[in-house]
């Protein structure tokens, strides 16, 4: 066992422990902001690719395009702190907006017909979100199911729901307050623009401010350690389960509403981009570790290749490589200025 | 890892290889060997020497060498000086472990059987079965030779069965049957005793002759000194790395055997451990533990009462795997207890539940820190203060910062935690600090009772003091404590002992101070049947 002394020289004991150390929360900081210059960097690399890319309409897009998978992002770190992860985010991204979209829709727009009131089918997206949330972490954390199987498993589910329920067809004609979040604007930035950010700023200051946040972090950081100190960890646990997959359910409403339609394939595939924007900004997979502003500009990052890559002349059937090499020089980056973040 | 007593004069040693048996071919040896990990001399001179057809017992305090000795035997490590010799030949070189294997082997108290493999494929793990170069599998041969090697020591098991359904007995069966299909003939048996039951004891015994008497030449360790005078020939006696005492098991009484064991200077400078004296009368009974009994690897628990008073520090000092941490597992919630009741402040706890009983008044010093004593990245303050994150938060569940930092200055105070800063994590303090962080987590919320589990386990001398100082002061303030350490220096702050060996209550010592050779005797389980019963008159 390594009980070996290696500390700095340190105030000699008996003498108060000092409150703050202004040292390491400038550290803190300046490794939470690492990708700011890659940012950067990828701005100034846009502007050259193409000139509409400094246009205000285009640096609205970027962020009403990162609005959806922000909230995703937001929903994953909030698991991945606590040391689980879930895949299955993306099938309740797409399957929560879909039955919702189905009971409001006209049967003409591949509706179910019954036409209900766009705030039930608003209260039905976070009604399945909840539902799917409180089956994962209860199953996850209660019954040992292994997270990464389990909800992988549950992913193909609620995706092949997605997809069987109506036969692979697209629901649209969906009423103004169902896309009201995804399609309308607040001073010229879109609703969900608002929403993500004041997403992100409230699940930032939960983190850092609330008792359970705390908890969260210390769960993350050694499970028996936090439920030896009498903390509620299976509580806590599968409740950041739910809160997640309401989360996702509110992204998917977004894309929905920026679209106007569901379509059976929404929600596929976004899961990779979401894991790449919560590692690249500093959150964990191990647990504990990481923060929002971080997982932010993981999201801005992902969100800036994107576009910049659409804008660009590479054909389409590169772009996926392209974005894959992209994710793996901010991996690389990343872990070369420093992984221990708090 | 214990610090007992350092150095001190060796009185009784003799050499250790002198006198081997004069037929018998040595099986394994070791000559003079030292070995030093960093500051800690772990082996002095140390010569040893096992023959063909003996079982030779070795015993020492935790820390004495014995595990050290066994990577060296193993040629798990390399000695410093000195030479290992098996089977009258030198030793191969570490990185040949084909030819170590074929020599000597080692039944771990932990199992190294793969459990989603038959008995015949543990048996022959990673030896070929179809011809010496042939890489296909030969389940014919390999489950027949397997059979063979049992029928011919005599060991019942089924080869075919799956290796996760065996006893613990049934896995060490399958380790020896392995080691001696190879061809070992030098068998070390680390603590093989520590988690079986009365009857599996006895067949071990058997065994253990039976091997014996087919010419192997083994080597026994055990904490249980009795079992040495049951079935060993020879014995010796590792003490602060160095050879104290060897002999023939029938020229060497308990008395001396417990003597060259603990030494002549224990730290404190006399065979009783300085103790409190009694303060005042104990008040109410906060923790009443009734009839426990829980089945658990780490030590099961059989039928054991306490009680622990206000103002009052039980200590309950048994070995690993006698079931004294396991007690306290039960007691906190982490196990579920079989039978039995836990009642704390006049209310029975939930089994199995740490928050509802930590809510109740408990405080809890987990046995291993860095399992279950912080979370490594958060910072000192946090740490200090995740026992109460609920009394130090306000409306809505916000966390008062300034509450938090002065909670935790408070207790770093108290435990003098050297820090540069609230903020720093915990994983970069040293253990000793580490330490102080987890009892001060246990005492931040003022509990009524404090159960503390080797609190003292792997941190210097300093902190030692400053840790059992802490819980001391506590105690006097009128805590009840329950202090599960198997460490005699921690005894210092009890002001009533209860020993507990193979899960049941073996001793009481009810008078302070105490008597290190008694106590031994008693932990060690070399009291006859009955209790140990040390009370006032």
């Amino acid at each position: 066992m390594a009980e070996t002394t290696a500390e700095r020289p340190a105030p000699p004991a008996g003498s108060a422990v000092g409150r703050r150390d202004w040292r390491l929360i400038v550290l803190n900081w300046f490794r939470e902001l690492t990708l700011v210059p890659v940012i950067i960097v990828l701005m100034i690399a846009g502007a050259i690719v193409n000139p509409v890319f400094f246009t205000t309409s285009n640096l609205i897009n970027v962020a009403q395009g990162g609005a959806d998978l922000g909230m995703v992002v937001v929903a994953e770190s909030l698991i991945l702190l606590t040391g689980k992860f879930d895949i299955s985010l993306q099938g309740t991204f797409g399957l929560a907006a879909l039955l919702g979209a189905w009971l409001v829709a006209p049967k003409l727009s591949s509706g179910l017909g019954t036409e209900w009131s766009p705030w039930v089918g608003l209260l039905v997206v976070l009604g399945v979100g909840l539902i799917v949330g409180s089956f994962n972490g209860f199953l996850v954390i209660k019954a040992n199911f292994n997270a990464f199987i389990f909800t992988l498993a549950m992913s193909i589910l609620l995706t092949g729901l997605q997809l069987g329920w109506l036969g692979g067809q697209t629901v649209y004609n969906l009423p103004e307050a169902f896309i009201y979040l995804g399609a309308e604007s607040w001073f010229g930035v879109p609703v969900a623009v608002w929403v993500t950010v004041a997403t992100f700023m409230v699940a930032a200051l939960f983190l850092r401010y609330h008792r359970i946040g705390r908890a969260m972090y210390a769960i993350g950081g050694n499970l028996e350690a936090a439920r030896a100190a009498g903390i509620k960890v299976d509580r806590i646990r599968i409740g950041v389960f739910m809160v997640a997959s309401v989360l996702a359910a509110v992204g998917g409403l977004m894309q929905a509403g920026r679209v106007t339609a569901v379509t059976a394939g929404q929600g596929s595939n976004l899961i990779f981009g979401v894991f790449a924007a919560a590692v690249i900004g500093g959150i964990s997979l191990e647990g504990g570790r990481g923060r929002m502003i971080g997982a932010l500009t993981g999201v801005i990052l992902l969100s800036l290749v994107t576009n910049i890559l659409t804008l660009s002349n590479i054909s389409s059937t590169w772009i996926d490589a392209v974005d894959g090499a992209i994710i793996l020089i901010a991996l690389g980056l990343a872990r070369l200025i420093g992984t221990e973040r708090v | 890892m214990q610090g007992n007593s350092t150095g001190g004069p060796a009185d009784s040693r003799l050499p250790g290889a002198a006198s081997g048996g004069a037929t018998a071919e040595a099986v394994g040896e070791a000559e003079a060997v030292s070995k030093t990990f960093g500051e800690t001399r772990a082996l002095i001179d140390v010569s040893l020497k096992v023959v063909s057809g003996e079982c030779h017992g070795l015993v020492g305090r935790n820390g004495a060498g014995k595990s050290t000795l066994v990577t060296l035997l193993t040629g798990l490590a390399r000695p410093d000086r000195g030479s290992i010799r098996l089977g009258g030949q030198p030793a191969p070189s570490l990185a040949d472990r084909g030819a170590w294997l074929a020599k000597v082997a080692c039944v771990y108290q932990k199992s190294m059987v793969v459990p989603p493999l038959t008995v015949a494929e543990n048996v022959f793990l990673n030896r070929p079965t179809n011809g010496e170069h042939s890489p296909f599998v030969n389940w014919r041969r390999m489950r027949s030779r397997a059979h063979d090697v049992m029928l011919e020591w005599g060991f019942d098991v089924d080869v075919d069965q799956g290796a996760e359904r065996l006893t613990v007995e049934q896995r060490q069966i399958v380790e020896i049957a392995r080691a001696l299909s190879i061809g070992a003939r030098f068998l070390i048996l680390d603590e093989p005793t520590a988690s079986l039951e009365k009857a599996a004891v006895e067949r071990l015994f058997e065994r253990v002759k039976r091997l014996r008497d087919g010419g192997v030449g083994i080597l026994y360790i055990s904490h249980h000194l009795e079992e040495i005078y049951e079935i060993c020939d020879r014995v010796s006696v590792l003490r602060d790395g160095e050879l104290v005492l060897s002999g023939r098991v029938e020229d060497i009484n308990q008395a001396n055997l417990v003597a060259s064991m603990i030494g002549s200077a224990p730290p404190r400078r006399a065979t009783e451990i300085e103790a409190v004296r009694k303060t005042g009368k104990p008040g109410e009974r906060r923790l009443e533990v009734s009839h426990l009994s829980v089945q658990s690897r780490s030590g099961s628990v059989d039928d054991v009462s306490l009680d622990v008073r206000a103002g009052e520090c039980l200590g309950l000092l048994g070995l690993e795997g006698s079931g004294s941490s396991t007690v306290a597992d039960a007691v906190v919630g982490l196990i579920r207890h079989a039978a039995g009741t836990v009642v704390v402040n006049g209310k029975a706890v939930p089994p199995g539940k740490v928050d509802a009983v930590l809510h109740l008044g408990v405080g809890y010093v987990p046995q291993d820190r860095h399992a279950r004593g912080f979370a490594p990245q958060l910072g000192v303050g946090e740490n200090l203060t995740l026992t109460i994150l609920e009394r130090i938060s306000r409306a809505l569940g916000l966390v008062s910062f300034d509450q938090r930092d002065r909670n935790a200055q408070e207790q770093a105070k108290k435990l003098q935690i050297v820090a540069r800063s609230l903020d720093q994590p915990v994983a970069s303090l040293s253990g000793g600090n580490q330490q102080k962080v987890v009892v001060g987590r246990a005492l931040a919320p003022d509990p009524s009772v404090l159960v503390v589990v080797n609190p003292t386990v792997g941190v210097d001398v300093a902190s030692k003091e400053a840790l059992l100082d802490a819980v001391g002061r506590a105690r006097d303030e009128g805590m009840a404590v329950l202090l599960v350490s198997d460490d005699f220096e921690d005894l210092r702050i009890c002001t009533r002992l209860l020993v507990m060996v193979r899960g049941r209550i073996a001793g009481e010592f009810d008078r302070p101070p105490w008597d290190r050779q008694r106590l031994i005797a008693a932990v060690e389980g070399l009291e006859p049947a009955g209790m140990v019963k040390d009370v006032d008159g």
